[in-house]
């Protein structure tokens, strides 16, 4: 067990728990219950998986991490290796130093390691239920048998969760827990019981991952349409807020193409309501006319963007920060646009609030950069307070709205006064052609001057109201590592461990994206040494840096393999360029 | 009391003698026959001379992309079924550009009306081949004559099982109009797609070409409650070329299959920020 320093506290417990198998063998199932049950005996769980793109088969995992202090990525070193295919072991055996791999017989093979316990989960199920279904459940008790830990709130949760299935299943699960609970507690590893758990039952915290945490960001934002084409990683958004649309008086609506997703979401917007979109960046090749449409007709749109390698289909269930460029970049001609990155999980939350905000308020696309490690990323929190949360859809009050409203007026913030057809009998004319405060088509230069300087003029409102980077770590550092978005946790980590020590480093990581917020250079100009580390091969938030504050970074560490950073590969790299 | 004149608006930038001004005059006058006062209609139109007809009539307009005249529209259908939504397209727009939102509003069934201008022929862009140009047409561009099959939208409207399937010519601006209303009463997606010469471009689908071609098939007794009968008339091209309404049918609209909008429109709804802690159920 390590003792590491996270966030000024001490973590005792640090258990990494991996769960390999094929598409379809329920590892996630496994992973889903042991995380629940952890967070709900009051222990912080972070988890992530990695899934190739197929329904069945392939080789798969599931990665738990639990402490009992918050943690925000994962580790690389294994404690409890749940080995359900062939190729688990060979694939993973390396990273279980100290730890014990837990595989049935058929699994373990010629791989003979003092380590590896072999449990017939199959059999073990077989014996309890008749059915080979349960040696999941089986599984499960396994690992809590090695951990010597308590049955009480795992057994509540089975209860729960099979509920709806009948009581027989409901005891044949917790059998099936038992059992394995047994087989390793009093075999092989009777007392060995060294990992000092001390369950405290709590019901205040979540277990939630970055695309449920925008979709309730969203349903908290009032979202009233969402219209999307389902791609991987971005499709949990759309499937948290169709769960709940009816309660939130809200439609979802799964598009033709990304293309309708963004137009009828533009749609729905203009006529009134909340609306976003969500995809990936294939989708977003399709979205960008769309972009264009809603910078010109100032319509606000939210759009979710799960980033993942490209490109075309490139890597997709794996992970990149490859799209930045593309995204500030995207659709033709100029306009305000406001790109948002965030960190974890409780932040998307945030941050989706935040971005129905700005795009009703500055009345502007917003873009929520997010990417596979978030998307997927399972992070622990208590529960967030949305007591007294409220909605300023800044729009014209009806009183306000009178026989001559013009949608375009020219205003000194840019901003024109909305109001939506119908409204007092008022009348709403948007073009995606250059109009005049009318609304109508205009060609002429004096009118596209005037209309292109009033769109522009709303970058000055937009920069007052982002956020600057946040700051992990101690003050005046000689190295600061330079982040964005979903590379948060593994940073900040990093950065605990080597201030643990006694290195000097410190995180500026940002969240708003774009456009930065005013003192950014003179915070970055403060600093020694910089080294900017992305999910991507070229550096593109450097490049961000350079061409808005021509900041320039010191160096760079850049990971584009599909997999997202850990704070130990953080260090490597560091140490591999000699400045720790 | 709605007058022609409340929907007055804008001078136009259409050729003189453009099929489109009948059109307008078609569309106006169908909004007044109906009652319909400029604010609760919406006008979604696409790009081409086609997609400026809003510009000309006074109502809610959203002018957006070429192609995507239909899917702005669900949207703002949905998120106010009160609106009379109308969308406006050209050949280009509605079936090629567009042709996969045409299909999947059909299937949507969305209680819009698509107004179709099909002069067979691209004008903004000055003289190509569009989706529904005849085989052998040349251009510019077509040097040796369209290759391809004309598209068929009326056909392909009654496949899908559109509601209400309509062909109308701006020639005729009195059977148009009484058309365009009632495709706007009919509940569900409503198609009318309208002959419409190009005088400029299309040399050939001239007022005097269609003239001497098109027929009512009311005159003829066409029962458009049946939909064999509806496709084979929708096949009928050449010598005879048969307008009104092919086909109709009584439907369930999209926005009435959603319980949400059963109590009112999404933007009269409140929000209720306490349901929140019932989602957070989800992650304990």
């Amino acid at each position: 067990m390590l003792n590491r320093a996270i966030s000024g506290g001490i973590i005792i417990v640090d258990i990494n728990i991996k769960i390999g198998g094929e598409a379809g063998q329920g590892i996630q199932t496994i992973g889903s219950v042991l995380s629940r049950t952890f967070v709900r005996d009051g222990f912080y769980v972070y988890g992530n998986q990695f899934y190739l793109s197929r329904v069945r088969g392939g080789h798969n995992y599931f990665h738990i991490r639990m402490s009992d202090h918050p943690i925000y990525a994962l580790d690389e070193k294994i404690d409890i290796l749940v080995a359900l295919d062939n190729q688990t072991i060979p694939e993973h055996i390396e990273e279980v130093k100290e730890g014990f791999v837990l595989a049935d017989e058929s699994i373990v093979g010629d791989n003979v390691n003092e380590n590896i316990v072999s449990v017939p989960f199959t059999e073990i199920a077989k014996d309890i239920s008749g059915k080979k279904l349960f040696s999941n459940t089986v599984a499960v008790g396994a690992v809590f048998g090695l951990l010597c830990y308590d049955l009480a709130t795992l057994n509540r949760f089975l209860s729960e969760t099979f509920k709806g299935k009948g009581d027989e299943v409901v005891e044949k699960n917790i059998k099936a827990a038992q059992a394995g609970y047994d087989y390793v507690k009093n075999g092989k590893f009777e007392g060995v019981c060294n990992y000092n758990l001390n369950p405290q039952p709590t019901n205040r915290r979540i277990l939630i991952n970055g695309n449920d945490s925008v979709g309730v960001g969203a349903l908290a934002a009032g979202v009233q349409f969402l219209s999307a084409y389902p791609m991987t990683p971005s499709t949990g958004v759309m499937t948290r807020v169709a769960a709940h649309a009816d309660d939130f008086n809200a439609v979802v609506e799964q598009a033709e193409d990304e293309i309708a997703a963004i137009n009828m979401a533009i749609g729905a917007s203009f006529a009134g309501v909340r609306a976003m979109t969500t995809t990936s960046g294939g989708g977003f090749c399709l979205m960008t006319e769309g972009l264009g449409l809603s910078g010109i007709t100032e319509t606000p749109v939210v759009i979710f963007l799960g980033q993942r390698p490209g490109p075309a289909t490139g890597l997709p269930t794996m992970t990149e920060q490859g799209d930045l460029n593309f995204v500030l970049h995207a659709a033709q001609g100029e306009f305000p646009r406001c790109v948002l990155a965030p960190r974890t999980a409780k932040d998307a939350f945030n941050q989706t609030r935040r971005a129905f905000d700005i795009a009703e308020k500055y009345q502007v696309p917003v873009l929520i950069l997010s990417d596979q490690h978030l998307a997927d990323g399972l992070f622990t929190y208590e529960r967030f307070d949305t007591s007294g949360l409220k909605i300023n859809r800044h729009l014209l009050e009806d009183r306000a709205v009178s026989s001559d409203y013009q949608r375009y007026a020219i205003t000194e913030s840019g901003i024109s006064p909305r109001a939506i057809p119908g409204q007092n009998g008022a009348l709403v004319v948007a073009d995606s052609d250059e109009h005049n405060e009318e609304g109508h088509i205009d060609q002429t230069t004096d009118n596209r001057i005037r209309m292109n300087e009033k769109r522009l003029r709303k970058v000055d409102g937009l920069t007052d109201e982002m956020q600057m980077p946040a700051i992990h770590g101690i003050d005046g550092a000689d190295i600061s590592l330079i982040g964005w978005g979903s590379t948060y946790g593994p940073l900040a980590e990093a950065v605990d461990i080597l201030n643990r020590d006694e290195v000097s480093i410190n995180l500026i990581h940002f969240s708003d994206i774009y456009p930065f917020s005013h003192d950014t250079f003179s915070l970055l100009d403060g600093l020694n040494t910089t080294i900017c580390v992305e999910n991507n091969a070229t550096g593109q938030f450097a490049r961000l840096l350079r061409a808005e504050l021509g900041f320039e970074v010191s160096k760079k560490i850049l990971r584009y393999d599909g997999l997202p950073f850990t704070p130990q590969s953080v260090i490597r790299e560091l140490e591999g360029m000699g400045v720790i | 009391m709605v007058t022609m004149d409340d929907y007055k608006d804008g001078e136009t930038e259409w050729c003189p003698g453009c099929g489109n001004f009948k059109i307008l005059e078609a569309v106006k006058r169908s909004l007044v026959d109906l009652g319909k006062e400029p604010h609760e209609v919406l006008m979604v139109s696409g790009i081409g001379q086609s997609g400026k007809l809003p510009h000309y009539l006074k109502c809610n307009t959203f002018n957006s992309l070429h192609g995507r005249t239909l899917p702005p529209a669900m949207g703002a259908k949905v998120a106010n079924p009160e609106l009379t939504v109308i969308a406006v397209g050209g050949d280009g727009d509605s079936y090629g550009e567009g042709g996969n939102h045409f299909i999947h509003a059909i299937r949507r069934n969305p209680d819009i009306t698509l107004i179709a201008h099909d002069n067979q022929i691209y004008g903004l862009t000055k003289g190509q081949a569009s989706p529904t140009s005849e085989i052998g047409m040349k251009t510019k561009v077509q040097t040796h004559g369209v290759l391809h099959t004309p598209f068929n939208p009326l056909a392909v409207a009654i496949s899908l099982d559109c509601p209400f399937v309509a062909r109308g010519f701006a020639g005729d601006v009195e059977h148009l109009s009484s058309l365009i209303s009632q495709a706007i009463s009919h509940q569900g997606f409503s198609l009318v797609d309208i002959l419409q010469p190009c005088v400029t471009f299309n040399k050939l689908n001239t007022y005097k070409w269609y003239r001497d071609r098109v027929y009512k098939m009311e005159d003829n007794g066409h029962d458009p409650a049946k939909r064999t009968a509806a496709f084979e008339k929708a096949l009928e091209w050449g010598d005879r070329i048969p307008t009104g309404v092919f086909y109709k049918r009584d439907s369930e609209t999209f926005e009435s299959k959603l319980d949400v909008l059963k109590s009112g429109p999404l933007i009269a709804k409140q929000y209720d920020s306490a349901k929140l802690d019932s989602v957070f159920e989800n992650f304990s």
